[in-house]
């Protein structure tokens, strides 16, 4: 019993039964939502698999955004960085149709995801250094962001044919899974291990609730919060990969369009504050995988897609009023207060 | 620091006024040779595309550069990135800057009223290139100019009829009738409304209606993520049932190639996929016996409009719609079809 009080007074309580009404929903109405099969080469399929796939670039942008948030800045530059990689990676292996790569590929996914940190660090520098304010400073990227990435592609959707590019969206032969499941959960063990070993959370955190303090104990303000944008240019580059080797291509205006604002909305569903200071990784990873469920929902039933972002919306909603503390007040209170009149009522009722 | 930063800041500025002015007399001067030219025979044409979506996209923009071009036209060109509001600007910029004609790529077809009255009010003539636009008054664009999607919609039908009793196909479910599954389009685009209204029709009119049944019909937005993303789904729901994917362009197509791969299916074989436009990927794709037929889309309306633009600038009549040349490639002609394609 102890266990489980904690378990629903903690953080991540919230986050998962969100997540979990959504998952019965899904199996009550939509037909073999949590079957998985296993197809001819032994790779797991089914609705379930779809949407850890979808959500993987979605979880690193996410846990870059945490971060970021926590030290209550903002980055509104991931989905161009996002496209900006994709580019990167495309153009240096190349769209040649006979499958042959002119960059080796290591090196190539190697320069996208430095041109991601690249793109993160003069996020960080203009935040940290220049002491720009955080949604202006990205907000250059942002919309500069596609231009570039336009540029590199000249316009044009490059489609790589070489195979192995595939791979990193897609399933190697011999796994069970898609890699990018792998590469997502690789990112959020390695930010759970560096939370554990060392203090930067401690960092992060104190600096989001008062960076003149912090600076007074000691701890490099300019620093922490140059590194965070680094990172989440980071998560960024890493997200690029994924998206342009799902469609084996690099579509500029497209990829990782309006991603920023479902990285920031998984990092809100998570729990964490936009006002910085505490946070939540694991609230972060939980609501993107959420909102990858709502959207593979909405496919299953049928709604279209360019009406997805309303019904999106009324799920936030109501998924932001549960965990919104006064609304919870208010709610106690319009329960104490019935119980309150039916107890009138009833003495009323024997007087 | 502060002191240094705002005179960075004034610096800057002025650079930045001192460029504008550069280019106001650039353009103003630039203008000024296009109204005397007139009679001169040198004509500026604005021209907002839609942005690049896809393979077939960039065809048609570097066919209206090219042509343009050739024809001597001086040619504004403004890439909106999918956006109305985006396009309405540089329609208003295109006003203001005083050129002699307007053409626009419209990426929905209704809230064009207002800018158009505006050209119109301005004396500027408008053509509206490859998409439809619904608006209270024609006489707003003197032409539209573009390809028939009611027609391609029709021979992707008559297309998959004579296919499926050529091949002598049978429905995987074991029933009497081949299961359909659409990909559509931007919802609200021209090219989507009548590409799915001219399949449907070609097949309620068809003697062979009822051996065919749409399963599922959703948006793909014309792009590869959503077309594989909403195929997935299609495949999760009817996996066994699907017979038939028609997508109406084939960047869908290929997204849902995709899909089906990962489904463990046949692209081509199990599932027969039949999209619009004919871009190389899809040449490429059926080469590997991954789809079965493009019905074309003929991106290539330059020389065409620039004919149109010079001739409304003459005076002369021209019809109010105006259609280039399209045709279907099946698999087999492909490979023999690939070297000869221009985008």
């Amino acid at each position: 019993m102890g266990k489980l009080k904690e378990f629903t007074s903690s953080s991540l309580f919230l986050p998962v039964v969100a997540l979990a009404v959504l998952l019965v929903f899904n199996a009550i109405f939509v037909d073999g939502f949590l079957t998985i099969q296993m197809t001819e080469d032994g790779r797991l399929y089914g609705r379930l698999i779809d949407i850890l796939t979808r959500s993987s670039s979605l979880v690193i942008l996410a846990l870059g955004m945490t971060f970021v948030i926590a030290t209550s800045g903002i980055d509104i530059s991931v989905g161009a960085v996002v496209a900006i990689s994709a580019a990167v990676v495309c153009n240096l292996i190349g769209g040649r149709g006979d499958g042959v790569a002119e960059t080796p590929m290591a090196l190539a996914m190697l320069a996208a995801v430095g041109v991601g940190i690249l793109c993160g660090v003069w996020n960080g520098f203009l935040v940290s250094k220049l002491k720009i304010q955080a949604v202006v400073a990205t907000l250059i990227l942002m919309t500069a962001g596609r231009g570039i990435a336009q540029l590199m592609t000249e316009g044009q959707i490059i489609t790589v044919y070489y195979k192995p590019f595939a791979y990193i969206g897609g399933t190697i032969p011999g796994n069970i899974l898609p890699t990018n499941i792998f590469i997502a959960a690789a990112m959020v063990l390695l930010v759970v291990f560096i939370m554990k070993k060392t203090s930067i959370g401690l960092f992060v955190q104190s600096v989001g609730i008062n960076p003149t303090a912090s600076r007074f104990a000691g701890i490099n303000v300019t620093m922490v919060i140059f590194l965070v944008y680094a990172f989440s240019g980071f998560c960024a580059g890493v997200s690029g990969l994924i998206e342009s080797s799902l469609i084996r291509a690099a579509d500029a205006n497209n990829a990782g369009l309006n991603m920023e604002m479902d990285a920031i909305l998984a990092v809100a569903l998570g729990g964490t504050l936009l006002s910085g200071g505490k946070f939540y990784v694991g609230g972060s990873v939980i609501g993107a995988i959420t909102i990858q469920t709502l959207t593979t929902t909405m496919y299953a039933l049928g709604v279209s897609a360019d009406q997805l972002p309303v019904v999106k919306a009324i799920a936030v909603v109501i998924i932001c009023l549960i965990q919104s503390k006064k609304a919870q007040e208010m709610f106690d209170k319009w329960k104490a207060k019935r119980a309150g009149d039916q107890g009138l009522e009833k003495a009323v009722e024997k007087a | 620091m502060r002191k240094i930063l705002a005179l960075l800041m004034s610096v800057f500025m002025l650079v930045f006024a001192a460029g504008c002015g550069g280019g106001d007399q650039a353009a103003s001067s630039g203008s000024g040779s296009g109204s005397g030219g007139k009679g001169g025979k040198e004509i500026t044409m604005g021209f907002s595309q839609i942005g690049a979506e896809s393979e077939w996209r960039t065809a048609n923009t570097e066919s209206v550069k090219q042509a343009a071009k050739d024809a001597g036209i001086n040619l504004q060109f403004s890439d909106a990135q999918q956006k109305q509001e985006n396009q309405i600007k540089a329609i208003r910029s295109f006003i203001s800057q005083g050129v002699d004609i307007i053409a626009f790529v419209p990426i929905v077809e209704t809230g064009w009223d207002t800018v158009l009255k505006e050209a119109k009010d301005a004396k500027i003539p408008v053509i509206v290139v490859d998409r439809d636009v619904k608006l209270s008054d024609d006489s707003l664009y003197v032409a539209k100019l573009g390809t028939d999607s009611l027609a391609e919609g029709k021979k992707v039908f008559d297309w998959i009829d004579e296919y499926m009793k050529k091949q002598n196909k049978k429905p995987r479910d074991g029933g009497s009738q081949f299961n359909v599954v659409v990909l559509e389009g931007t919802v609200g685009s021209s090219v989507a409304i009548r590409r799915q209204e001219g399949f449907k029709n070609a097949m309620a009119a068809s003697p062979d209606a009822s051996k065919y049944n749409i399963l599922a019909s959703q948006t793909g937005e014309f792009t590869r993520q959503k077309g594989q993303e909403v195929m997935e789904s299609f495949l999760k729901s009817y996996g066994d049932k699907i017979d038939i994917l028609f997508a109406h362009n084939d960047d869908m197509a290929l997204g849902a190639i995709q899909a089906i791969e990962a489904a463990g299916l046949k692209p081509g074989k199990d599932i027969t996929i039949i999209s619009i436009d004919g871009v190389k990927g899809i040449f490429q794709a059926m080469i590997e016996g991954k789809a079965n037929c493009t019905v074309e889309c003929n991106p290539l309306q330059g020389p065409l409009l620039m004919e149109t633009a010079k001739k409304v600038l003459n005076g002369e009549k021209v019809e109010k719609l105006v259609y280039v040349d399209e045709g279907v490639f099946p698999a087999d002609v492909a490979e023999k079809t690939l070297p000869e394609r221009k985008y």
